[in-house]
């Protein structure tokens, strides 16, 4: 059985990997502090994925109609961040590379002095910005063909301190057609299950999309035997508008509950976006395209 | 849900165990990690670092096979794919040897290794079996080529405070450490545990570990490297004791010096008084030096252990002179006292009131002191893995363990660690030991027990295989194991023998 695996990139960022963990860490700051930042999290991240596989049944249940208890610290971020969204099918693992994320950043600048920080888990982003720091991001619709697709910067006095991108095309299974769904949070949970929901509505029926049951593609999937999406072929404009419609009404209502900040979601060239309130600058977006944009203020 | 509620409750070495039952037809568990997913046939992990090909649990790390070419070092192939067709010019059976490095475990093993091969060699159909064994018994013996002191017997051997190990009877020129072992790693807290299994690790993958002793030194160990002591690295092994210093050198100092004391730790040796200077009848000295005489000539703990001289603490040699007899020195008289090492050496005639005066060291007994370090070897660590193969990883060989012991006690079996020799103890179980430089690069990992992974391979006749209860349904032809693991190629090591040949 392998154990947690450390290893620093020639750049200075701090990878930290075991089992489907996988995190790109960086900190900014004078070198001790980083050093003793970088400390920190190997050492927080000794025991992540144990602790939550102890509770891995529990997690992969959905939710009902009691607020689950974990006993695990990432568990119960993972709780608290799908918990307000149990009136879709949900299940915390929803939320669980934003959880990891937002734990491991918590260790990360806990005690010390950072002038900015970011942990990255598979796209799940949380990070730490003091008064003065900012954060640009950009989403990329395609991991296979990675591109600057639309970016974003984000300032200290904004609230927003998690980003999350969801898809078919992800890792995760997905039950919509979303090419990605990217959601601005207070934390990278938050962000997360908020992502996996808005990019499971961007849906419609259409005969190109072939879908899977879940489990046929993974045997211990949480979304058991509900159909996820395998393929998606050219759509007529009109499915594209309806399901992205269908997803940006998803982040709209979740905004409107005070869920999450801000919301950009792509389909096969069409985007969304949902505002976020304050201080945040959409660069690339606002450049481009802007007719084809659906926008809620 | 039936699944067990606290999977890290139980022994990580029992999480395939039988009664989890979820492991059956087409779905098999992995146990890379603590997840323990499910992966149905064709599916990858949720890592996707491990899939399920054909209801075996490939890991995308690539088996290592080594290979052997007429003229050796001649070109092997880099790597392949499962399922892409290879032209077989560069592989064959005859030349091509599958190591457990990356062949994965499956323990516990109630099932057959990963790779069962079957090659020829000779004419004869022989079977490698091929696993990565899980090693809670299991330590190193390490090798220090210095004389310095390095702390006493049975001291502990500590990193980052924890014990990991203790000094041992020292051998000839070299300190010995044992390290690790399953009292360290499963028998102490669970840190203890960590931290062995974190330096056995390192060492016996070569890199370096840096430790401190009880009671003696700090020491960086790396396996073919030379040992660092209190951050000075020993370049040089002594060229013997004092005593066999005297023997070795005795005719080349006649005439040139009328006293040679060479100062060891061990057995200091003084010439005139030895075997050596009475057999070339030299005069006697006079000059009687501290410790504990052995035989004439030979004094036991002349100083303390230490960084000094010879292995002692002393820094000037003169202090290890209790006296000089005045009714047998004489004025004039000149004595060269050196280290084992040559490393250190001072030249002293004695002045009127008999009292030894630092001079010139003439050029003939510089010539000899030279000598000296020239025939002290380089200094250098060995690693020596050290584990008993003896327990269940056997039953994924063959169904009737204790034939295999025996087969490869009568020589039938050869054992083989990442294509390396090994030793194989007298007595019971199969307990090996193998220089881990003999090895391929990091051939060892370990799981969270802790215990340490080690590739291990059985090499024997088809026939013995058969006899013995072995795996027979499950032995794969070479290119069909090939072609079912994705895979990397070196070059045989011209040092190692080939273990794919009939024993005689």
């Amino acid at each position: 059985m392998n154990r947690p695996v450390s290893a620093r990139l020639p750049e200075g960022r701090l990878h930290l990997q075991h089992g489907p963990i996988d995190l790109l860490i960086e900190a900014w700051g004078t070198p001790h502090e980083i050093e003793a930042a970088y400390a920190r999290a190997e050492a927080r991240f000794q025991d992540v994925l144990e602790t939550l596989v102890a509770e891995l049944p529990m997690l992969r249940a959905p939710l009902g109609e009691a607020y689950p208890l974990f006993r695990g610290p990432v568990a119960r971020r993972m709780a608290a961040a799908v918990w307000p969204h149990r009136a879709s099918f949900v299940t915390p693992m929803a939320a669980v590379a934003g959880a990891v994320a937002d734990e491991m950043l918590e260790a990360l600048v806990a005690g010390g002095a950072l002038d900015k920080a970011l942990v990255n888990d598979g796209g799940d982003i949380a990070f730490f910005l003091p008064p003065g720091a900012s954060l640009r991001a950009a989403v990329a619709h395609d991991p296979q063909r990675p591109a600057l697709d639309a970016g974003i910067a984000i300032g200290a006095a904004s609230p927003v301190r998690g980003l999350a991108t969801s898809g078919w095309r992800g890792r995760s299974q997905s039950l919509g057609i979303a090419d990605a769904v990217t959601v601005l949070a207070r934390s990278a949970a938050q962000a997360d299950a908020a992502a996996t929901l808005v990019a499971n509505a961007v849906n419609v029926q259409h005969p190109t999309i072939r879908r899977a049951p879940a489990r046929a593609l993974k045997e211990d999937s949480d979304l058991g035997e509900r159909f996820v999406t395998i393929e998606v072929g050219v759509l007529p404009a009109c499915a594209v508008a309806e399901a992205l419609e269908a997803g940006l009404a998803a982040a709209a209502a979740m905004r409107a509950a005070g869920l999450i900040e801000g919301a950009y979601l792509a389909l096969q060239g069409e985007r969304r976006l949902l505002e976020p309130t304050q201080d945040c600058a959409v660069p690339a977006l606002n450049s481009q395209a802007q007719s084809h944009q659906g926008r809620i203020r | 849900m039936n699944e067990p509620t606290h999977p890290l409750e139980r022994d990580p070495e029992d999480a395939l165990s039988p009664d989890a039952g979820e492991t059956s037809g087409d779905v098999i568990r992995c146990d890379a990690c603590p997840v323990l997913c499910r992966i149905r046939k064709g599916q990858s992990g949720a890592c996707d670092r491990y899939a399920n090909v054909d209801g075996k649990l490939v890991r995308s790390d690539p088996l290592l096979i080594l290979q052997r070419t007429i003229e050796q070092g001649g070109a092997v192939v880099p790597f392949l794919e499962p399922g892409k067709p290879w032209k077989g010019n560069l592989i064959s059976a005859s030349n091509t040897f599958v190591t457990g490095v990356g062949a994965t475990t499956t323990y516990p093993d109630y099932k057959p290794a990963p790779f069962i091969v079957a090659s020829k060699a000779d004419g004869i159909d022989v079977v490698t079996v091929v696993t990565e064994g899980i090693f809670s018994y299991c330590g190193l013996k390490v090798k220090i080529d210095t004389d310095r002191y390095l702390g006493p017997e049975q001291s502990a051997v500590r990193v980052g405070g924890e014990q990991i190990g203790h000094v041992t009877t020292a051998e000839y020129g070299s300190q010995m450490l044992a390290l690790g072992g399953v009292r360290h790693l499963t028998g102490g807290s669970k840190k203890e545990g960590n931290v062995t299994c974190d330096a056995m690790l390192k060492l016996a993958n070569r890199e370096p570990v840096e430790m401190a002793i009880d009671g003696g030194a700090k020491v960086v160990v790396q396996a073919g490297a030379a040992p660092v002591v209190n951050d000075e690295r020993e370049e040089r092994m002594r060229v013997g004791c004092g005593s066999a210093t005297i023997g070795i050198f005795a005719r080349q100092w006649l005439g040139h010096c009328d006293e040679v004391i060479v100062v060891d730790d061990h057995i200091t040796g003084v010439l005139t008084e030895h075997q050596a200077g009475r057999f070339l009848d030299m005069r006697p000295g006079g000059i009687r030096v501290r410790g504990r005489k052995s035989t004439p000539g030979r004094y036991f703990k002349v100083a303390q252990p230490g960084l000094g001289w010879g292995g002692t603490d002393i820094t000037d040699p003169l202090t290890i002179i209790e006296k000089i007899d005045p009714k047998t020195a004489w004025p004039g008289m000149r004595v060269l006292m050196v280290s084992t090492t040559g490393e250190d050496a001072e030249w002293f005639v004695l002045d009127e009131a008999l009292k030894p005066q630092k001079a010139q060291m003439p050029a003939p007994v510089r010539k000899v002191v030279e000598r000296i370090a020239e025939n002290c070897e380089p200094a250098l660590c060995s690693v020596l893995f050290m584990g008993g193969a003896g327990g269940s990883l056997r039953a994924g060989v063959t169904e009737n363990p204790v034939r295999l012991t025996r087969s490869v006690k009568a020589l039938e079996t050869t054992v083989t660690c990442g294509g390396a020799p090994v030793y194989v103890w007298p007595g019971g179980g199969i307990t090996v030991m193998v220089d881990v430089l003999r090895m391929p690069e990091r051939s060892f990992g370990y799981v969270p027990t802790p215990a340490l992974v080690l590739p291990i391979e059985f090499t024997l006749p088809l026939e013995a295989y058969r006899g013995m209860g072995g795996h027979a349904e499950h032995v794969l032809p070479l290119d069909k194991a090939l072609e079912r693991a994705r895979f990397r190629a070196e070059g045989w090591r011209v040092d190692n023998p080939w273990p794919v040949a009939e024993r005689k």
